[in-house]
């Protein structure tokens, strides 16, 4: 098979550290070759994003023995040993984009807009709203403050009142607020409202803003119509704040599709994976500062950012937000409370060390368990059907008591949880990994585990993302494939049975058939944890939960599926949901301990 | 020789101090480079836009907002004062007028038709820049401030919290173990920047705001403490603008922590001297530490100990432990190995062989810290 791009050379910006992959047609497929990185230049001295750049290159080129630079400029195409076809970056260097949004009614327009501008993989600052309680100074004082790289402003259905809408637009401009790099350029906004208020906003706006309209983001209030905003969004955000970054322009330059936001990128590959498999998704990405949740739920994509839950610069709000007794019910020993405040006090002040006691370690992931928790938990209030709207209902929808603004995180559909992040990608055993996922997401039912191990998620998504006719197809198979063979690290499935049972008792009978026809039997009990090694290969599960428990297909229904292996394995989780953990300390210990054990998911020794 | 590098607190005895003084928005630079600062010389000022009120005059005349226009006694960009008439309706014959009156002094900055509103804007508000240390203008940012310059001794602190002050160093722990506590804090140090050890209790800090204290630098405090002061959990270390009349600067971090030996030194050196503090600390990309100032009578800059700095820890380096277990402890680095070794955790790391009293540990090179030292 002839393909029009046998090489892809891919970079990631961070905020401290650029990533390259390079991946190449090998074999009758995509697959990843060979990754560097270096540290990120964007600020003093260097000040120019492409060192970086080309400092990850080199170490791809040192790797592959493969000349991809001629000085400083990328080879393209590849003639068959130098160069490469196309060239694709993300960034979230510079603090990444940072929005405020604004609609008319918060939980209705103001949340199209904010869902818009996370969509489009922005940090949103501040929802600015008619109803918010705040007084017009206040958020003329608040705007002011922030300094936004852009503003969206939202309100109203198409052609109903302009009034609510206008107010704001009129707060904005009293603010006339600057953005946040650069003083020489005006602020752009993107007015996405009511289509009969634009003359208007035009009038009020155009003259101390750059101002961008496109279509309303809630045209009747049944409808959602983010496209146009992500997209102007995606635009601005090369136009103006990439411009303003050092370097960028430069990098711009060499790219053969527009560099995206990572988040943004991560966030499309997520929901085109999605799309494709006709599955369940959720992926979250834990970092120092911040975690990210991307989630797909009945065809639709969300995403938010925990902006101030993360595993050094934020681990002090973890702890402020959860409770040191969340965190420490985690812990399989006593320690002294404010040591351990004062400890984590010290990882704020220090983010860069690492745990080199096992004790260490385990505190650092019980407080990676929380912040996850707490994370998905603000995913899940925002992940909703849209708010405001009148359904019809019958007589069985009133008896579900179902209402708009309804999650639709949906723990028993998913099929597929995909963590990454330090903490999670470099836990020292996978076991670990597949803990922390398990017991802040609760997974119900049949669940796959993952983790993107070297985070290349942002690479393949902007890789995705290519529209040049010519290159759009194999761009988007690279995509695919290098994420099925390369991207992930396939921990394993988890089984939980979910439902009112008895302590100790019998949840559900699991027959497993594996591909050598040999088949073994499984009996998970309440309480319990255990781990099957097997590797990444096929097996028939058939699962008879007991009565009024449910694996997937209603309450004592039986289940046929076939699930997958992992470099854990398979794990039956019998601890119920949500997990709770006895108020007696003793009993809280032996749980933990025994559910360690179970998994191996510590060294042996003195604690475990 | 093996080396690697670790982001290390300055503690300089001598060096070039810069630093930018510039207004939040464009305005006057009132000195020249050159000039001799002292800390309270006002380097630039300017003008702040003032505060903006929105009067809903629509819905205080009860009349339709394209009415506005009609009742209003005002034009845009027209200086008002409190208590001018801004709109009145013409009432029947006569008679049953209602009206708005502005709640400020300040311009018509704009009326909006679409919704009936009237914006009105109140005075600038001035804003000053200090010098902050004193020193001489070294550079002149057009329109915007100065780059000011002092030779001085200079030391960063690891967490700080309140914004600039400046007093004379009073030495109140004579050992960096002692404890500060709070009898030792008397009415004679208001205004003063006290040394202190190991450990400042709340107690002791709150008796130091009570005596009016500028600022105290010490080792250690207690993270949960913290509550206590600010009235909310410190989530994320970013501090500054706290309203206290005492600035504290941690150098140590969190808990019971000797103060290094080589800071409490300086800063004896330097005792009855006047020094310049900022406890505003930002740990995030762009990371702001805690500074100490302290201006030096000499003008001889060409000793500036910075050039002295190793790049980084080699064999024999001097560096502190910055995470459990041995937190605190300082040691001197023997061998760098440059395998990764995995740790009683199981992580794979880069390690650094430690020497602390006698006894050789191996520590992850992420956990150590460099004190730059000029000696």
């Amino acid at each position: 098979m002839s393909k029009k791009i046998k090489s892809i050379l891919a970079t990631d910006c961070g905020s401290t550290t650029t990533k390259a992959i390079l991946i190449e047609w090998k074999e009758d497929r995509y697959r990843l070759t060979f990754r560097g990185e270096a540290p990120t230049t964007v600020e003093a001295p260097f000040e120019d994003v492409t060192k970086g750049v080309l400092n990850a290159v080199m170490e791809v080129e040192e790797l592959s023995g493969r000349t991809i630079l001629n000085g400083d400029k990328i080879i393209t195409p590849d003639n068959g040993s130098e160069g490469v076809d196309i060239y694709v970056s993300t960034s979230s260097a510079g603090g990444g984009l940072q929005m405020m949004v604004a609609g008319v009614v918060k939980s209705m327009s103001g949340e199209s807009a904010e869902r818009a501008a996370l969509g489009a993989g922005s940090i949103v600052m501040d929802v600015l709203a008619s109803n918010d309680g705040r007084l017009p100074h206040e958020k003329i004082t608040r705007i002011r403050q922030l300094r936004p790289d852009m503003i969206l402003l939202s309100g109203g259905t198409d052609g109903g009142t302009t009034t609510h809408v206008m107010e704001l637009a009129e707060i904005l401009a009293a603010a006339n607020p600057r953005p946040r790099l650069g003083q020489n350029y005006k602020l752009p906004v993107i007015y996405a409202g009511n289509n009969k208020a634009q003359d208007s906003i035009r009038e009020t706006l155009g003259e101390i803003s750059d101002l961008d309209i496109v279509d309303n983001i809630r045209p009747v209030l049944e409808q959602e119509n983010l496209e146009p905003s992500r997209d102007k969004i995606h635009d601005l955000f090369m136009e103006h704040v990439m411009a303003q970054a050092p370097g960028y322009k430069k990098l711009m330059s060499w790219t053969d599709a527009p560099i995206m936001p990572t988040p943004g990128a991560v966030g499309s590959l997520i929901e085109m994976i999605a799309k494709k498999e006709d599955i369940s998704v959720v992926g979250v990405d834990i970092g120092g500062a911040t975690t990210d949740i991307f989630s797909v739920f009945e065809g639709k994509f969300n995403r938010t950012v925990s902006a101030n839950l993360g595993m050094s610069y934020s681990i002090c709000n973890v702890l402020a937000e959860s409770g040191l007794d969340n965190v420490l019910r985690w812990v399989p020993f006593d320690i002294d409370r404010s040591e351990l405040t004062n400890r984590i006090g010290n990882k704020m002040i220090r983010p860069t060390t690492v745990p080199q006691s096992l004790e260490e370690l385990v505190i650092e992931q019980a407080i990676a368990r929380e912040a996850l928790r707490l994370s998905f938990i603000q995913h899940k209030e925002f992940a909703t059907s849209l708010k405001g709207v009148q359904s019809e209902r019958t007589i069985s929808d009133a008896f579900e008591q179902s209402s708009s603004g309804q999650s639709l995180v949906n723990m028993m559909d998913l099929d597929l949880l995909v963590g990454s992040g330090g903490v999670l990608s470099h836990a020292p055993r996978r076991q670990q990994s597949a803990r922390m996922l398990i017991d802040s997401f609760m997974p119900e039912g049949i669940t796959q585990l993952a983790v993107d191990s070297i985070f290349m998620m942002p690479q393949l998504g902007v890789l995705a993302n290519i529209d040049k006719d010519d290159l759009k197809e194999d761009a988007s198979q690279a995509a695919l494939e290098v994420f099925d063979n390369d991207c992930l690290i396939r921990l394993g499935t988890c089984i939980t049975p979910v439902g009112a049972a008895k302590p100790n008792s019998k949840m559900a009978d699991v027959v497993l058939t594996f591909k050598d026809g040999t088949t073994k039997n499984i009996e998970i009990n309440e309480g319990s944890l255990e781990m099957m090694d097997y590797p990444y290969e096929e097996i028939k599960v058939s699962i008879n939960p007991a009565r009024g428990i449910d694996v997937g297909a209603g309450k004592g229904e039986a289940l046929e599926s076939v699930v997958y292996g992992g470099v854990v394995g398979l794990i039956f989780d019998g601890r119920n949901r949500p997990i709770t953990l006895s108020k007696e300390s003793s009993k809280r210990i032996d749980s933990l301990l025994n559910w360690s054990k179970a998994v191996d998911e510590y060294p042996k020794g003195e604690m475990f | 020789m093996a080396h690697s590098y670790t982001p290390g607190l300055k503690v300089l005895k001598k060096t070039v101090f810069k630093k930018e003084r510039i207004l939040p928005l464009k305005g006057d630079v009132l000195v020249k480079e050159g000039d001799s600062l002292n800390p309270d010389t006002i380097v630039a000022s300017t003008n702040l836009p003032g505060n903006v009120q929105m009067l809903k005059v629509s819905n205080i005349l009860n009349i339709d907002p394209k009415d506005v226009v009609e009742a209003l006694k005002v034009k845009e960009g027209q200086d008002i004062k409190k208590g001018d008439l801004i709109a009145e309706t013409s009432g029947i014959f006569g008679m049953f007028k209602s009206s708005v009156e502005s709640p400020v002094d300040g311009t018509i900055e704009s009326i909006s038709q679409s919704t009936g509103r009237v914006v009105l804007r109140e005075a600038p508000i001035p804003v000053e820049v200090d010098a902050y240390v004193r020193g001489k203008v070294d550079e002149v940012v057009e329109n915007e401030g100065i780059v000011l310059s002092s030779n001085a001794a200079f030391i960063q602190g690891i967490f700080g919290i309140a914004g600039e002050k400046r007093g004379d160093l009073v030495l109140v722990s004579s050992s960096p173990s002692e404890e500060l506590k709070a009898d030792q804090i008397t009415s004679d140090m208001k205004g003063k920047i006290l040394i202190g050890g190991s450990f400042l209790s709340l107690e002791a800090y709150k008796k130091a705001l009570s005596m009016n204290v500028a600022g105290i630098v010490v080792g250690g405090f207690n993270y949960y403490d913290l509550k206590a002061i600010l009235g909310y959990n410190l989530g994320v270390a970013i501090t500054g603008t706290e309203k206290l009349n005492t600035a504290l600067i941690v150098t140590e971090g969190y808990g019971s922590i000797p103060m290094s030996e080589a800071t409490h030194a300086l800063l004896k050196d330097n005792v009855g001297n006047a020094a310049s503090i900022n406890g505003a600390t930002q740990i995030r990309a762009g990371v702001i530490r805690p500074e100490i100032v302290i201006p030096l009578e000499s003008s001889n800059a060409e000793n500036d100990s910075e050039s002295k700095m190793p790049e980084g820890i080699q064999e024999g380096s001097t560096v502190r432990v910055i995470r459990s277990p041995n937190f605190g402890k300082i040691g001197t680095v023997t061998s760098l190995p440059s395998e990764l070794n995995k740790m009683e955790s199981e992580t794979m790391v880069r390690v650094a062989e430690i020497n602390i009293d006698g006894t050789n540990f191996l520590i992850p090179r992420a956990n150590l810290e460099m004190v730059e030292m000029d000696e």
